[in-house]
């Protein structure tokens, strides 16, 4: 690192033009990381396959999927919002709010569509987002006060609303619970649904005009300012996402574990943010990409699948997590780093 | 006004900030074609002129004309739909994103009906704007990993995608080698010779007479004049940039200049400054000055510890000096009053005695707990000393006024026992009384045995208080002037010399 830096350097001067090692430089940086993390995950998965020989079976990596399907969709959103800058620790408690109600409904109303039963989840999520959006792109409110203060309310509700009491398994239709247990083609639902966020997240990140917005405010708010980009309304628009698909997400939850309580997925978030951070998204905005956040949710659920197969203690599980996710910021603290580093010593005195 | 001999035309604006004029009736005509300098000292009022056209700021009074055609700009899409461009003095890219992407932001191409982004022709179109400015760096590139000329090159672009008219360019080499700057001369007089206008404003000579035809000045947020390059002397314009009488009293008096307490010898840190040589005195004021981002507070910032150096050696009373931390500093004897107030210098919820023992607490204390009462009469005395004007020292110095709150800061330096100061702008933003009781303040200091540097980038301040005057520009010392050599065009001409930097800095360095 140091030494392409002071390569670069002494290129300087020369003429403004064709500084090919430097773009290397980045580029190799940006592609190292993924690659880095895939090649991380395949050892990991090789070396419990030594240990646990049933680790690698056709139904324990549906099942990882499965199980990583919801923590994906949520890292979706997420990873916007840390784009803009901003952190959401709501979305657990937004999560099982529109669970909640969403298990309410299909209890008081079994013959109620499946996909009505998601459609008022996602538009409680969607509200409950449109709320934060509001607080954190118009009145100011810094996102993690804003998040922090209405994950109490809508924990709050949630305790409000089922007045304290689950909603089981035989209150639920079969209808509702086959949303996430059924599958197409021998592929669980979720892990489709999954997929096909993905897809759309994916296309609306590249490809779209707002999409590259996103990147534009966390990247740069001033400068998004003066260029004319209404940075309140995409500040707003990520908060709404976050919230829709937290309330999607608790839809899938309530179907797929069969309850809905009042402290359904509570701590959720911080897994998410995890999955993000382990993904590569950087907390202070601009940066984040949806390959980075599929290869984080992955580790996270492996790690998660794996650990107790090959008999690793509870406690010890929580410890190498929090110890892979400390790495993973140690490391991509350095890239940065290097990174400014290389740009001061291009600036000649 | 329907002759359109003029692309663009302001009259008498004026913009307010809350407790401050920033521009006051000021003109400007640009012609087309033309390539018009704009210059000024710091806080001039160019920069806000700047915003001012490209409808980030909304003016109080004064009109603006396009073409002949009256226009208001409420936005700056306002201002880029109308075809004005600027390129900011610290570029405003967005580091994480590709090249294309900042020059379309704003912008972009989008295919009708799916509202996808045609990133393709959008590549394509930023690489040939690219090639026509010279630049072979691919348009994929981040914009992260490109120089700070490479950078400006892709400013350049994203004016040339919106086919501006009227392209400003705020110190755009202010961050360049000659080689780069040389560069950006010939693509600002191709764009001039395709027809477009161009509003250029630098703080190097070199740079107007290359460069432009006319040039307008500013001082003090009004608007002096505008003059053709060619028949305005250099002397004229510095002399128009200075303009004011010292018209205030300072009160300096001749103190006992001692030891030499601290010497500089060829002190760099890399990006921020290099090759800064001084020494200090006991009982001397020095002056450090020079314009905003030259490098003064960074070299102050390294002496006190806060920030490291890579090069070079520092001595203090003979002994060569290596300060860890600002606290080992204050314990070696340098003592440093910070730029911001409110954000390095004050606790402002705190009450002003608690302010004033903060540095120095350890001595209050025994066995980590504070003697409350002995911390007070140290406070009280400390705080008359300096007459703060407040009822108790229990005052919360957010309540202050900023004259009061700087004298607590200064409180706050003498608790510790010190031989060094180095004061960054002490008079900013203090009302014109406080100032005059800060200036009688420093005297005495240095009177009192205590070797000051004093940063600042008011001339008047330099020029009465100090007994020697380095000046920086560019992250070097430019001139070492003492006080029979002490004058705003002095200042000014070490500050704004019209070479480009990496030439013959060094000429200058340690004269």
């Amino acid at each position: 690192m140091k030494q392409t830096a002071t390569e670069s350097a002494g290129l300087q001067g020369a003429q403004v033009g064709p500084k090919t090692q430097q773009r290397s430089i980045s580029a190799m940086i940006a592609k190292f990381r993924e690659l880095g993390l895939l090649a991380f995950i395949l050892l990991l998965s090789v070396g419990v396959q030594l240990r646990n020989p049933s680790f690698l079976t056709w139904e324990n990596i549906s099942d990882i999927a499965t199980n990583t399907a919801i923590l994906s969709i949520l890292a979706v959103g997420m990873m916007l919002v840390i784009i803009t800058r901003g952190i959401d620790l709501s979305i657990g408690a937004t999560l099982a709010l529109s669970g909640m109600t969403a298990a309410l409904t299909v209890s008081h109303y079994p013959e109620l569509h499946p996909l009505l039963a998601v459609a008022v989840g996602v538009g409680i999520g969607l509200v409950c987002g449109m709320v934060l959006g509001f607080l954190v792109a118009w009145v100011n409110i810094l996102p993690i006060i804003a998040t922090l203060g209405m994950m109490n309310v809508f924990r709050g509700l949630t305790f409000e609303t089922s007045g304290g009491k689950w909603v089981s398994a035989h209150q639920m239709p079969a209808s509702f619970k086959a949303i996430a247990t059924g599958s197409v083609f021998g592929i669980n639902n979720l892990i489709l649904i999954a997929i096909l966020i993905y897809i759309v997240a994916y296309y609306f990140v590249s490809h779209t005009r707002t999409g590259r917005r996103i990147y534009a405010v966390g990247s740069n708010p001033d400068s998004a300012e003066i260029s004319g980009i209404r940075t309140g309304r995409i500040l707003w628009l990520v908060y709404t996402i976050m919230g829709g698909l937290s309330g999607l997400a608790g839809v899938l939850w309530v179907s797929k574990f069969a309850s809905a309580q009042g402290d359904t997925a509570s701590g959720y978030e911080l897994s998410v943010i995890a999955a993000c951070v382990l993904g590569g998204v950087s907390i202070a905005g601009g940066v984040g990409k949806i390959s980075g956040i599929v290869l984080g949710s992955v580790l996270l659920g492996i790690l998660n699948n794996a650990l107790p197969m090959i008999n690793v203690s509870p406690f010890w599980q929580m410890f190498i997590q929090g110890t892979i996710i400390l790495i993973a910021v140690l490391v991509n603290a350095l890239v940065k780093r290097g990174i400014d580093r290389n740009h001061l010593m291009r600036r000649k005195i | 006004m329907a002759n359109s001999e003029y692309v663009l035309e302001l009259k008498g604006i004026t913009k307010i900030f809350p407790g401050v004029k920033a521009l006051d009736d000021v003109y400007f005509k640009l012609k087309p074609g033309e390539i018009h300098a704009l210059m000024g000292e710091n806080g001039a009022g160019k920069s806000t002129f700047i915003k001012v056209i490209t409808g980030v700021h909304s003016p109080e009074e004064g009109e603006m004309y396009l073409n002949g055609r009256k226009v208001e700009f409420r936005h700056p899409t306002d201002a880029q739909k109308a075809g004005i461009a600027a390129i900011y003095q610290h570029v405003t890219c967005y580091p994480d994103l590709s090249v294309t992407e900042n020059i379309f932001m704003g912008h972009e191409k989008i295919q009708r009906g799916t509202r996808r982004i045609r990133w393709s022709e959008m590549h394509e179109e930023a690489g040939s704007l690219l090639k026509e400015l010279g630049a072979s760096f691919s348009p994929k590139t981040l914009m992260g990993a490109l120089s700070v000329a490479e950078q400006q090159i892709v400013e350049i672009a994203k004016a040339l995608s919106v086919d501006a008219k009227i392209i400003i360019m705020d110190e755009p080499t202010a961050a360049l080698t000659k080689n780069e700057s040389e560069e950006l001369y010939r693509i600002a007089e191709r764009l001039r010779d395709n027809g477009a206008s161009i509003i250029f404003i630098s703080h190097r000579f070199e740079d107007m007479y290359r460069l432009a035809s006319k040039v307008t000045v500013f001082r003090d947020s009004r608007y002096i004049g505008t003059w053709n390059v060619d028949e305005i002397s250099n002397s004229d314009l510095i002399i128009a940039m200075v303009g004011r009488e010292i018209s205030q009293l300072f009160p300096k008096k001749e103190a006992d200049i001692g030891e030499e307490l601290l010497r500089l010898e060829g002190l760099g840190k890399t990006g921020y400054f290099a090759d800064v040589s001084f020494s200090l005195r006991r009982g001397e004021i020095l002056g450090l000055t020079g314009l905003v981002g030259a490098g003064r507070t960074e070299v102050c910032q390294t002496l006190f510890g806060v920030e490291r150096f890579d090069k070079g050696k520092v001595f203090f009373k003979g002994k060569e000096l290596k300060v860890r931390s600002p606290r080992d500093a204050m314990e070696q004897g340098i003592g440093y009053l910070p730029e911001d107030r409110q954000k390095q210098g004050l606790v402002l919820q705190w009450g002003i005695g608690r302010n004033i023992t903060l540095p120095t607490l350890s001595k209050f204390a025994n066995k980590g707990m504070v003697n409350s009462r002995k911390e007070l009469d140290v406070a009280k005395r400390l705080a008359e000393k300096v007459s703060v004007k407040a009822k108790s020292v229990f005052d919360l110095a957010s309540s202050l006024s900023g004259g009061n709150q700087q004298k607590v800061v200064f409180a706050k330096l003498l608790t510790a026992e010190l031989d060094v100061l180095i004061l960054d702008e002490p008079t900013k933003g203090v009302d014109v009384g406080a100032k005059s009781a800060i200036y009688e303040m420093i005297s005495d200091l240095a009177c009192a045995g205590y070797g000051i540097i004093l940063v600042s980038s008011e001339m008047p301040e330099i020029i009465g208080m100090c007994d020697r005057v380095a000046v920086m520009r560019e992250g070097r010392v430019t001139a070492m002037l003492d006080r029979k050599g002490l004058t705003q065009e002095a200042i000014l001409e070490a500050s704004m010399d019209d070479t480009a930097p990496n030439t013959d800095g060094k000429r200058w360095a340690g004269a």
